[in-house]
C-alpha cells in the first residue's frame, strides 16, 4: 500500500524526520523510499570525514544544506594524535562550492580548517549562515574576517575551544553595517583584541541576537554597555569579569544585569574577581546552564554561594575547587540537574582541590535526574558506584577519571570492576561509558553482558587478557566507536570477530599489544576498512618486523579506501 | 615587565623544602654581590619550609617555622633577575616533571626550573603526573587554566592601587586570633569589610601573630604592620612577646623597599613561576590564607595564585 502514496505525501511526511539516524533506517526501506528520502535530506552527519568523499556525499543528497563533519579520533584531545594526522575539511568545501552552493550550515569537530577554505566559504555560499567550529585548528582571524565581511545572511559563528591565531585582530570590523542577522556570536576562543566599538555596534544592530559569548579582551565596562543594549540575550559567555566593586562600571553592571531576565545560559568568568560574582546573583534563579569550568578564579565558597541560588540548573559545567562540601550544597540546590562536569583544576594536582566518591554519591543521591556525568576525581569506591548506579537509573553518558588511572578502590584496594559492572546494570539506556581506575576483564564482561544500548567506549590501563577485549566486541551490539590505550589486549582480540568492525565507526588502540603482522593481516581481509598506524619514531621502514608491537592503530570502516592525504607517518595497511 | 616561564611540575613537600634551600643558598650567594651590606645583621634563618602538601602527606613530619599544621602546597616568591639566572641554572629537571611538563604544556616556553617530585608520594601519584594524556583533559582546557590563572590585571585594578600608593593608610591593629582559621564572621557587623585575619609566621619563632588583610590597602601598610609585630628592624633574634602594642616605627619598614626593582613571581596552576611586575594588591586579601616571614636575601615577596593554599613570604632585602 505504501507504495500507491505519490512521492510528495512520502516527502512530507518524512519532513517530520529530523534525527539523521531516523532518515537513514527510512532509505533502506524500498528503492522509492530510498530516493524520495535523499531529495528531501537537508541535514546529514557524517561521524569520520574520511568514512566517505563528498563527491559521494553530493550525488547521493543534492540538496543538502547542513552538513556536520567530524575529524581527528577523539583521542587526539589528548595529545595522542599527530597535529598533522588529517581532517581537513577544505576538499569538502571545494567539492559543495562545485556542485551544492546552497549550502547554509557547517558544524566541524576536530578537523584541520584553512582560511583558505574559510575564505572559499565566504565566496560560494550565498544563502550561508551557521558556521560552527568545535576544537578545530589552522585557521585566523583571518579567515574569519572573510566569513564576517562576506556572508550576509550569518546568524551563527560559533567558536568553541578552537586553536586561532590572530595576527591582525580586526576581524570584528569586517562585519558590514547592513549585517543584522546574527543570532549567535561565540568568540570566547580567541586570544587577542577585538574592536571594541565595532562589537558594540554590532549588537546594538542585532535585535536578534541571543547568545553572545565574549572573550577575555572584553572589559567590563563594555560588558555593561552590551547587556544595556541586549538584555534579549538568553545566552551570555561573560569573558573577563574583574571589577573594582566598588566603581561606578560595577554598579551600573549590577543595574543592568537585573534587567536580563532571559539570560538562561551562563559561561566564561575567564578572568574574575570574585568579589563581583553578587552582580549575578538575580539571574541565577531563572538559569538552566552555568558553565564555570574556564573560572580557575573562583574559589569553592563563592562557587557554593552563587549555585545554592540556582535552583533550576539542568547543567553545569565546574572546576573541582567545588570540592565535595560544595557537591553537597549542589545536591541540595539543584533538584533538576541532569548533566554535571566537575574538571581537574590543576592538571598536575601539586595542590589540594579534588573531589572524591563522597562528593559523586551525594549529588546521585540529591539529583535523581542526572543523566550524564563527566567527573574527575582523587579516588573512588565500589560501594560509592553501586549507591550511584541505584540513585541515577537515567544515566545515558557516565564519564569516570580518577587522577591515578590504576588507583585502586580506596577503602578494600579492591579493583573497582563491581562498581563499573553496578553502573551498567543499573543504567539500561547508557550510551557513553569510560572507565578508569584498576580493573581487570571482569569490568569487561559485565559491559559485555549488560551494555546493550552502549556506544562508545574509552578503556585506559584497564583489564589483563584479550579476554576483556573480546567480552566488549562480542557483547556490545549497538558498538559505535572503541577507544582502548595502555592495555593488555592483543591479537587475538583484535582479530577475533573482524566483521564487527564495519558495524563500527571506528576502533583505536594504543600502546596495547596488537602487532604490526596482525595489523597487516586485518586489513588485507577486510578491504572496506582503513587500518592505519601512526610511527612517532622511525621504528617502521620498510621490511618492518611483523612481530613489533604496534604504538597507535586507527581503523575505520570506509567506502572511499586509503586516504591520500595521510602524512608521511601514517601507514595505511 | 615580561613573563618568564619556569616550567615546574610533579609533587611538592619534602622536595619543596629541598629545593628551597637550594634556592635560598643561591640567593645567599648573589647577596655577597649585592650593594647592601647592611644585610648581615639580620640573621633569620633560612628554611622557608612547607608542611605537607596534600591529604597524603600530612603524615609527613612537620617541617620547622611553620607553626600551624595545614595542607601547604604551593607559594611563589618575589626573585630578582639575578636570582632569576641562579634558580634557572640550578634547578634540574626530574625526569618526571620535565616529562609532565613537556606534554602538559607544549606551548609555554620552559626555562626549565622545576621542582623535584615528591619522593614520598604515593607512587600512583607521581606516577599519573608522567603520563601523557593523562587525566584526559583537552589541551586547550589546560592553556586556558593556565593563561588566566597569570594573566594581566584590567585598568581599574591598577588603578585602585594606584589610589592606594597615594593614600597613607592606617595600619590595622592585630590580634592574636584564638580560632586558627580564616575568619569571615563580621561580615554583616560594623566593619565594612569583613576582616580576613591571615596567620603569620616568623622563621624560627615558634608563635604566629595575626593579621587582618582587609584593613590593609597596600602591600607598604601590610609590610609596616608586619614590621612591627615582629620588630624586623629592632635587633635580630628578640625572642616574640607577645606584644598587642604598637611599636611606633622610627625607622622606614626594611620589610619593602616600596616600589623597588624586585620582581614578583608566583607559580600558576600549571606549576610554571611567572614574572609579573606589581601583582595589585586587589588579588591579594582574597588570595591569601598565610603569611612568612623569611630572611633571605633579595627581598622576595611570594605570592601564591593558583592554589587553594596561599600565602605571602615577606623577606628583607637590600
Amino acid at each position: 500500500m505504501v507504495n500507491y502514496f505519490p512521492e510528495e505525501v512520502l516527502e512530507h511526511v518524512f519532513s517530520f524526520l529530523t534525527s539523521h539516524r531516523d532518515r537513514n533506517a527510512v532509505s533502506l526501506v524500498c528503492k522509492s523510499w530510498y530516493n524520495v528520502e535523499r531529495f528531501s535530506r537537508g541535514k546529514v552527519f557524517i561521524g569520520n570525514c574520511y568514512a566517505i568523499s563528498p563527491e559521494r556525499l553530493i550525488s547521493r543528497f543534492p540538496r543538502v544544506r547542513s552538513l556536520t563533519l567530524k575529524g581527528k579520533p577523539h583521542f587526539a584531545d589528548f595529545n595522542l594524535v599527530l597535529h598533522d594526522w588529517g581532517g581537513y575539511v577544505y576538499p569538502w568545501i571545494e567539492a559543495m562550492a562545485k556542485g551544492c552552493t546552497n549550502l547554509e550550515e557547517l558544524r566541524l569537530k576536530r578537523m584541520l580548517v584553512s582560511d583558505a577554505s574559510l575564505e572559499l566559504i565566504a565566496k560560494s555560499f550565498p544563502n550561508f549562515k551557521s558556521l560552527v567550529l568545535v576544537s578545530c585548528e589552522g585557521f585566523t582571524t583571518d579567515g574569519l574576517a572573510a566569513i564576517a565581511s562576506n556572508c550576509r545572511f550569518l546568524r551563527e559563528l560559533d567558536l568553541q575551544e578552537n586553536e586561532v591565531e590572530d595576527p591582525r585582530g580586526q576581524w570584528l570590523s569586517c562585519f558590514p553595517d547592513s549585517c543584522t542577522s546574527l543570532a549567535s556570536l561565540n568568540f570566547a576562543c580567541l586570544k587577542g583584541e577585538v574592536n571594541l566599538a565595532a562589537l558594540e555596534r554590532l549588537v546594538a544592530r542585532c535585535r536578534n541576537l541571543k547568545s553572545l559569548r565574549l572573550n577575555h579582551a572584553v572589559p567590563p565596562d563594555v560588558l555593561q554597555k552590551i547587556l544595556a543594549r541586549a538584555p534579549q540575550l538568553v545566552d551570555l559567555g561573560a569573558g573577563s569579569f574583574v571589577h573594582d566593586p566598588e566603581s561606578e562600571t560595577y554598579n551600573k553592571l549590577k543595574n543592568v544585569m537585573q534587567k536580563c531576565t532571559s539570560i538562561r545560559s551562563l559561561s566564561g568568568f575567564l578572568d574574575v574577581n570574585a568579589r563581583c560574582l553578587p552582580a549575578i546573583y538575580p539571574i541565577c534563579i531563572n538559569l538552566s546552564s552555568l558553565n564555570l569550568s574556564y573560572a580557575p578564579g573562583i574559589y569553592s565558597k563563592e562557587l557554593v554561594k552563587l549555585i545554592r541560588k540556582c535552583k533550576k540548573l539542568q547543567c553545569l559545567w565546574i572546576l573541582d575547587t567545588i570540592g565535595d562540601k560544595g557537591l553537597r550544597v549542589v545536591a541540595s540546590a539543584c533538584k533538576e540537574l541532569q548533566e554535571l562536569r566537575v574538571f581537574k583544576s590543576d592538571p598536575n594536582d601539586v595542590g589540594n582541590a579534588a573531589v572524591t566518591e563522597e562528593g559523586l554519591v551525594a549529588i546521585s543521591a540529591g539529583c535523581p535526574n542526572l543523566n550524564s556525568l563527566l567527573y574527575f576525581c582523587r579516588q573512588m569506591t565500589n560501594t560509592a558506584l553501586i549507591t550511584v548506579a541505584k540513585n541515577c537509573p537515567n544515566f545515558i553518558r557516565f564519564r569516570l577519571c580518577t587522577l591515578d588511572p590504576i588507583t585502586p578502590d580506596a577503602v578494600t584496594m579492591q579493583p573497582l570492576d563491581n562498581g563499573f559492572g553496578a553502573i551498567v546494570q543499573s543504567c539500561k539506556g547508557l550510551k557513553r561509558l569510560s572507565v578508569s581506575g584498576l580493573l581487570t576483564d571482569q569490568v569487561f564482561l559485565y559491559i559485555g553482558m549488560y551494555a546493550e544500548q552502549l556506544e562508545m567506549l574509552s578503556i585506559a590501563f584497564a583489564g589483563n587478557s584479550d579476554k576483556g577485549m573480546v567480552y566488549v566486541l562480542n557483547g556490545c551490539k549497538k558498538l559505535k566507536k572503541l577507544e582502548i590505550r595502555d592495555s593488555p589486549f592483543g591479537n587475538m582480540a583484535l582479530l577475533a570477530d573482524t566483521g564487527k568492525y564495519e558495524t563500527m565507526r571506528s576502533l583505536w588502540m594504543s600502546s596495547c599489544k596488537v602487532t604490526f603482522g596482525a595489523c597487516k593481516s586485518l586489513a588485507e581481509k577486510m578491504p572496506r576498512l582503513n587500518v592505519e598506524i601512526i610511527n612517532e619514531g622511525d621504528e617502521m621502514e620498510g621490511g618492518s618486523d611483523d612481530r613489533q608491537n604496534v604504538e597507535k592503530m586507527y581503523l575505520y570502516r570506509t567506502l572511499v579506501g586509503p586516504r591520500k592525504d595521510a602524512p608521511d607517518s601514517v601507514w595505511t595497511l | 615587565m615580561e613573563n618568564t616561564f619556569l616550567g615546574c611540575g610533579g609533587g611538592i613537600s619534602g622536595g619543596i623544602s629541598t629545593v628551597l634551600r637550594e634556592e635560598n643558598n643561591m640567593a645567599m650567594s648573589s647577596e655577597e654581590s649585592s650593594s647592601y651590606p647592611d644585610e648581615a645583621e639580620l640573621e633569620l634563618g633560612l628554611g622557608l619550609s612547607l608542611g605537607g602538601g596534600g591529604a597524603k602527606s600530612k603524615s609527613k613530619p612537620p617541617l620547622p617555622a611553620v607553626a600551624a599544621a595545614g595542607p601547604w602546597g604551593q607559594y611563589a616568591r618575589i626573585l630578582t633577575a639575578k636570582d632569576f639566572h641562579s634558580v634557572v641554572s640550578t634547578k634540574e629537571s626530574s625526569s618526571s616533571s620535565s616529562s609532565s611538563s613537556v606534554t602538559k604544556t607544549n606551548n609555554n616556553p620552559s626555562c626549565g626550573v622545576k621542582r623535584t617530585a615528591e619522593p614520598s608520594s604515593p607512587p600512583g601519584r607521581s606516577g599519573s603526573s608522567q603520563v601523557v594524556g593523562w587525566p584526559p583533559i583537552r589541551t586547550y582546557r589546560i592553556q586556558s587554566l593556565v593563561n588566566h590563572a597569570k594573566s594581566p590585571m584590567t585598568e581599574e585594578i591598577t588603578s585602585a592601587l594606584d589610589k592606594c600608593k597615594s593614600n597613607n593608610t592606617i595600619v590595622d591593629k592585630t590580634n592574636i586570633g584564638s580560632n586558627l582559621n580564616r575568619n569571615v564572621a563580621k561580615e554583616k557587623g560594623l566593619l565594612k569589610k569583613p576582616s580576613l585575619f591571615v596567620k603569620v609566621n616568623m622563621d624560627g619563632i615558634p608563635i604566629g601573630r595575626k593579621v587582618d588583610l582587609n584593613a590593609h590597602r597596600c602591600y607598604k601598610t601590610l609590610s609596616q604592620t608586619l614590621d612591627e609585630m615582629f620588630k624586623l628592624s629592632a635587633a635580630v633574634g628578640a625572642t616574640r612577646s607577645n606584644a598587642e602594642e604598637q611599636v611606633v616605627m622610627t625607622k622606614p619598614s626594611r620589610l619593602m623597599n616600596v616600589s623597588s626593582e624586585f620582581v614578583l613571581a608566583y607559580e600558576d596552576k600549571e606549576g610554571d613561576w611567572m614574572l609579573v611586575g606589581d601583582v595589585p594588591w586587589e588579588y591579594v586579601p582574597s588570595t591569601s590564607h598565610y603569611i612568612f616571614l623569611t630572611d633571605s636575601a633579595p627581598l622576595w615577596l611570594v605570592y601564591v595564585l593558583a592554589k587553594s593554599i596561599k600565602f605571602i613570604v615577606f623577606s628583607s632585602l637590600f
